[in-house]
């Protein structure tokens, strides 16, 4: 088998991997709002809500999450 | 990370790219009006000797459209929705805050080489990366710069999640950063030739077909990411925001953006259909170019949707009409797109005028449009000023889509009349035309070409005046406004 042919081969498993990935991810985003776990399209909201004094949507300070744990 | 009370976002940086794209907008659109003129009529082609030329000219319009006008616009976008939707000012960073003047600082440096350079003639000849091998080094540099800005802002961030125009912005940085370097590896032949020959010049590290391959990567995919996934980030924050209505689906955009992110790469090869690469990559590249109307219509379609129940802004507002147009016209060239990418559609739209009136759909209708409503919701804000004027606005509005009109559809008519008349054989065999037969019938459109061109180009500059007089002596603003721009 030469390079070529490994190469073709390797892009066609790429390939297939590739789009079982993405469907995949498609399901795992409208089957997880489905179900509750998560609520993706709040997500929008971020363009909206845009101050530097408006509440973080899922908040990045670290201080912020230790405070949650503790309590 | 301090506390945001009494925080302000710092547009400082925004104010100058503002600038930026105005002035190169303007530069870049005279010199496209002029070649445009000169294609109809080529005595203009004497004007100022030899840096009044077609061949000087013609890349000194794409590169100051692209490099200048679009990035200008871009970068202004970034350093302004960036720190939003973070919710983080560039202001509470210091290193941050020098940074930026450098990334400005050296992209004028950079931008004022390029005109220079290419109007000297000096150029590496390849489409959309004509900048020799020193200019090259400077733009990795100012591109390096932004990166680390980029990834400096998100890292010191208060929002955790980024936005779907954050992943934008991200895609456009890596995209570009790979693509650019790989294509414009080269050798500076000066060092390499024991000091013969121009210092400016440079040989590229791919020969031959490898060479056209890996241009055509770039090329094609300065069109992706430059041109495309950078103005959907600017769009999914200004559409929402000046509309005051969320995106319709957030989980369709994140389908698109994967989508888009694994299609597009492999799509550069169809500008090569016909050509002598191998068979293998011109099907796969017109294959995966039909694939690509899927991510393109999505987020076309999400950015549509997003007005659902607000319909009537479209009357109203011309920003929101700017930008449904865009969305509109972005549907349009990436349908028109993998039409041509069709190896037997290809074979009689290769090298005619319906190539060059493709991309102006793209990027008079979707990039610039786009490009005027960003800069024209943000002036308000960073200048604290009401808009000038709405009325030269909406007329701005209606000149430049009249524009459009006239240049795609002469474009359309002279490369399907041009291909058909290249290929026309008598019944022996022989060819029915000859070149110069085609220039005569061609004539008129390049007229209709040039006149679309120049209204275009008279909107650009009430679109100047428009910002100018915003940003000097619009009404002051008390305070921010939430979402619609207001407007006298």
């Amino acid at each position: 088998m030469s390079i070529a042919d490994i190469q073709a081969y390797a892009y066609l498993v790429g390939t297939v991997i590739a789009v079982f990935v993405f469907y995949n991810y498609i399901v795992y985003l409208y089957r997880s709002e489905k179900r509750g776990e998560k609520d993706h399209e709040k997500f929008g909201k971020l363009a909206l809500d845009d101050d530097i004094t408006s509440k973080p949507l899922v908040d990045n300070n670290p201080e912020a999450k230790n405070e949650k744990k503790e309590k | 990370m301090q506390s945001n009370a009494g925080m302000e976002y710092d547009y400082s940086i925004v104010k100058l790219f503002l600038w930026t794209t105005v002035i190169f907008g303007i530069v870049g659109m005279l010199i496209g009006v002029l070649i445009a003129a000169q294609l109809a009529y080529p005595e203009l082609n004497y004007l100022l000797g030899e840096y009044g030329t077609f061949s000087r000219l013609r890349p000194l319009h794409t590169n100051v459209v692209i490099y200048g006008f679009t990035l200008s616009a871009i970068w202004a976008s970034f350093y302004y929705s960036g720190q939003r939707v973070l919710k983080v000012s560039i202001a509470e960073s210091k290193f941050l805050s020098i940074l930026i003047k450098v990334h400005f600082g050296l992209y004028i440096i950079a931008a004022a080489a390029m005109v220079v350079t290419l109007l000297m003639g000096i150029t590496a000849s390849k489409e959309y990366a004509q900048m020799e091998w020193p200019l090259d080094i400077v733009i990795v540099l100012i591109w390096v710069i932004w990166g680390v800005a980029m990834f400096g802002l998100i890292g010191i961030r208060r929002e955790k999640t980024l936005y779907i125009s954050m992943w934008y912005y991200i895609a456009c940085f890596l995209g570009v950063a790979m693509l650019y370097l790989f294509n414009n590896m080269a050798l500076p032949t000066y060092f390499f030739s024991g000091g013969l020959g121009n210092i400016m010049h440079s040989v590229s590290m791919y020969s031959g077909t490898n060479d056209a391959m890996v241009q055509w990567w770039w090329g094609h995919n300065a069109v992706a990411f430059v041109f495309t996934v950078p103005i959907i980030a600017m769009i999914y924050y200004f559409l929402p925001k000046e509309s005051g209505q969320a995106i319709y689906s957030y989980k369709l955009s994140l389908l698109s953006f994967w989508g888009l992110m694994f299609v597009y790469l492999w799509a550069g090869g169809h500008h090569l259909l016909w050509s002598t690469v191998p068979d293998w990559v011109q099907t796969m590249s017109s294959v995966f170019s039909i694939i690509l109307i899927l991510p393109s219509w999505g987020s076309a379609i999400n950015m549509l949707l997003t007005m659902k129940g607000g319909w009537n802004q479209l009357t109203e507002n011309p920003i929101i009409k700017l930008m449904v147009l865009a969305s509109t016209f972005y549907m349009l060239a990436t349908l028109e797109g993998p039409i041509q990418a069709v190896k037997s559609v290809n074979a009689i739209a290769h090298f005619t005028d319906w190539i060059p009136g493709h991309v102006h759909d793209g990027t008079l209708g979707w990039v610039a449009f786009m490009a005027f409503a960003a800069v024209m919701h943000m002036a308000p804000r960073v200048f604290k000023r009401e808009i000038y004027s709405k009325s030269l606005l909406d007329a701005q509005f209606w000149l430049q889509t009249v524009a459009i009109v006239l240049y795609f559809a002469s474009m359309w008519i002279a490369g399907i009349t041009q291909g058909m008349m290249w290929r026309a054989v008598d019944e022996y065999g022989n060819l029915m035309y000859s070149f110069i037969d085609t220039v005569s019938v061609l004539h008129p459109y390049y007229v209709i070409r040039a006149l679309g061109g120049f209204l275009y180009f008279v909107g650009m500059l009430m679109f100047a005046y428009n910002f100018y007089k915003t940003a000097t002596s619009g009404r002051k603003l008390e305070t921010e406004p939430q979402f619609r721009s207001p407007m006298a």
